[in-house]
């Protein structure tokens, strides 16, 4: 179950969601799209396009080689010693996990029409009874949850059909939960009237996911969640979340320190499923940045401080931003926020 | 014997204690009770093999009672009606009454000796009781739930209880810290699991206090607190004192 925090205008996070469900298309896995703003239909027409390996590859390999020829030729004088050091690497040497996507077209419809897809689009469904239940839970996340369970008992994802041979994954996208849209004020009043639907609406969709072969992305608009107390029930009912904090209209687009890069990725916590450990990559500090055709995430290096005329205090904002970034991920440990040196 | 554990943790996941306590228990021959409302049965199952414990086989002898939350809660929301006549052990969610005596029910019927059992003493472990709350449950019934154990499995059965919750100092959910604050009062040792106060690194994956809780024995001494540092491995889990990570020496 990934839980995304949505950034605050949402521009990111749908990106994020879209490739979820494109990354499904181009798998052969069935979707099921759930969305009380856009109708799905009109979610599934704005997929990305998906790039075919050679063609991205080829280009990845060409900025890279580049890039080496220049090098090769200044070996370093005084801090000769890096030099053995691997050069940083910016975004992962090409692997065959997934597929890379063009931001700039869509997804020609002939892909994902060939394909099984379900969809549950709130105010259509809003004239129907919900069967089962309710257990004093918000009626459209009722729905929803039926509809889910009814697709997978249908479909067969939940091993119910043993005559069904292949066997195929269904992804789960839903889009904006929480939101007032369906019918939830936790992200509208302070002390909202029934501060359980949310979570118990998350512990009945994962007992459905580990009960049948299937994946399920959410997307939250967490700042607008008022009751705090909320997120850290979700958080602990998640397996992986991870909160996108976009530059726009904050004070962090103007600092130099992100000047390539669009927004931060906060990975909150990933999940630790069948062993006692998690993987863990050696950094946290996770921007993405959005180019005209891609979207990437990469790692956040700092750039070198070449300028001598820095003035004192942006150095000092530079720190200070360099230091909010290492704040850690929960499955391992978070330290204490305010911990001088 | 009947004694209260309080596993504890914060900013960090504390289930590889439960884990461990899980296996401990199974390997002493006692009779385990475990409610597992957070993960599936074959989590539990894949970790324990690598621990050397068996889940499957200690539930086909009966060592073993598996309440796996997750899928309860399925079949009380999406089953047909009940063809055993009992009613579901997480009752609470769908009637709106918030107590928990099912749940307690459950628990006494699973723990209570039947005539053929071998086992030494009954166990209680549960995983975890703040989901509870995030279930709709109301603290004071979570509270009274564990008092109704208590008495039941650590006072008439001599049982132990090991209970895992997680906690945030500045958190904002009022509800958890009355609970966890209430539950640390009546625990006889609490095992509290930490982020390291720097943050992240390889090597340590944080530190682990050890209260033995002294202090209730009305012999006015103090609560022996120990703390150790902790590195969590594929199968095992290594603990030494602070600042002696392998890696440093």
């Amino acid at each position: 179950l990934v839980f995304t925090e949505e950034d605050k205008y949402g521009l990111y996070s749908n990106l994020l969601f879209k490739y979820f469900l494109a990354e499904g298309v181009v798998c052969g896995h069935e979707l099921f799209v759930a969305s009380a703003k856009e109708h799905p239909d009109n979610i599934l027409k704005e997929l990305p396009a998906p790039l075919l390996d050679d063609t991205y590859r080829n280009e990845l390999g060409e900025e890279a080689t580049a890039v080496k020829s220049e090098d090769f030729q200044d070996s370093m004088k005084i801090a000769w010693r890096y030099q053995n050091l691997p050069k940083m690497e910016a975004s992962p040497t090409s692997t065959k996990f997934g597929h890379y996507y063009d931001v700039s077209k869509t997804m020609p419809p002939e892909l994902f029409q060939s394909r099984n897809w379900h969809s549950f689009y709130l105010p259509e469904e809003l004239s129907l009874q919900p069967k089962m239940k309710t257990c004093n839970m918000n009626s459209a996340y009722t729905r929803l949850l039926q509809s889910i369970q009814r697709i997978i008992y249908q479909e067969g994802f939940d091993g119910s059909d043993p005559q069904k041979k292949q066997k195929n994954i269904l992804r789960i996208g839903i889009q904006s939960l929480g939101s007032m849209l369906w019918g939830d004020d936790i992200c509208s009043s302070d002390t909202p009237e029934d501060i359980h639907s949310l979570t118990k609406f998350l512990y009945v969709l994962r007992a459905l996911l580990r009960k049948s072969l299937s994946a399920c992305i959410i997307t939250v608009p967490a700042h607008l969640i008022q009751n705090k107390a909320i997120m850290e029930r979700v958080t602990n009912l998640s397996d992986m979340v991870v909160g996108l904090e976009s530059f726009i209209g904050s004070e962090r687009e103007t600092n130099p320190l992100y000047k390539d890069y669009h927004g931060l990725v906060h990975v909150h916590q990933i999940p630790r499923l069948n062993s006692l450990i998690c993987d863990v990559s050696d950094t946290k500090d996770l921007a993405f940045r959005l180019k005209r055709k891609l979207f990437t995430i990469e790692r956040l290096h700092l750039p070198p401080d070449l300028s001598d005329t820095v003035s004192r205090t942006s150095k000092q904002d530079l720190a200070e931003s360099a230091k909010l970034l290492s704040s850690g991920c929960g499955a391992m440990a978070i330290g204490k926020k305010h911990l001088d040196f | 014997q009947g004694k209260f554990t309080l596993l504890r943790d914060t900013r960090t996941d504390g289930s590889f204690l439960v884990h461990h306590f899980l296996s401990f228990y199974l390997r002493a021959g006692c009779k385990v009770c475990f409610v597992a409302l957070l993960q599936s049965f074959s989590h539990y199952n894949i970790v324990a093999q690598k621990l050397g414990v068996s889940l499957t086989a200690a539930k086909e002898r009966g060592q073993l009672i598996f309440l796996e939350g997750l899928k309860s809660c399925l079949d009380l929301l999406f089953g047909e009606e009940e063809q055993s006549g009992q009613p579901s052990p997480l009752q609470f969610l769908s009637e709106g009454a918030s107590d928990l005596k099912a749940l307690f029910d459950f628990v006494r019927t699973s723990l209570t000796p039947a005539g053929s059992d071998s086992w030494k003493g009954p166990v209680l472990l549960v995983d975890d009781l703040s989901v509870l709350l995030s279930l709709g449950a109301a603290p004071v019934a979570v509270l009274d739930f564990i008092h109704y154990c208590r008495v039941v499995v650590c006072s008439q059965l001599k049982g132990n209880i090991v209970v895992l919750v997680h906690s945030n100092e500045d958190s904002e959910d009022e509800e958890n810290e009355l609970v966890v604050n209430s539950l640390c009062h009546h625990s006889d040792l609490i095992l509290w699991v930490e982020g390291l106060a720097t943050g992240f690194c390889k090597d340590v994956h944080g530190q682990i206090k050890i209260i033995r809780r002294v202090s209730l024995e009305l012999t006015a001494e103090k609560d022996l607190v120990q703390v150790y540092q902790y590195k969590i491995q594929d199968k095992n889990v290594t603990f030494f004192a602070r600042g002696l990570s392998a890696a440093v020496l």
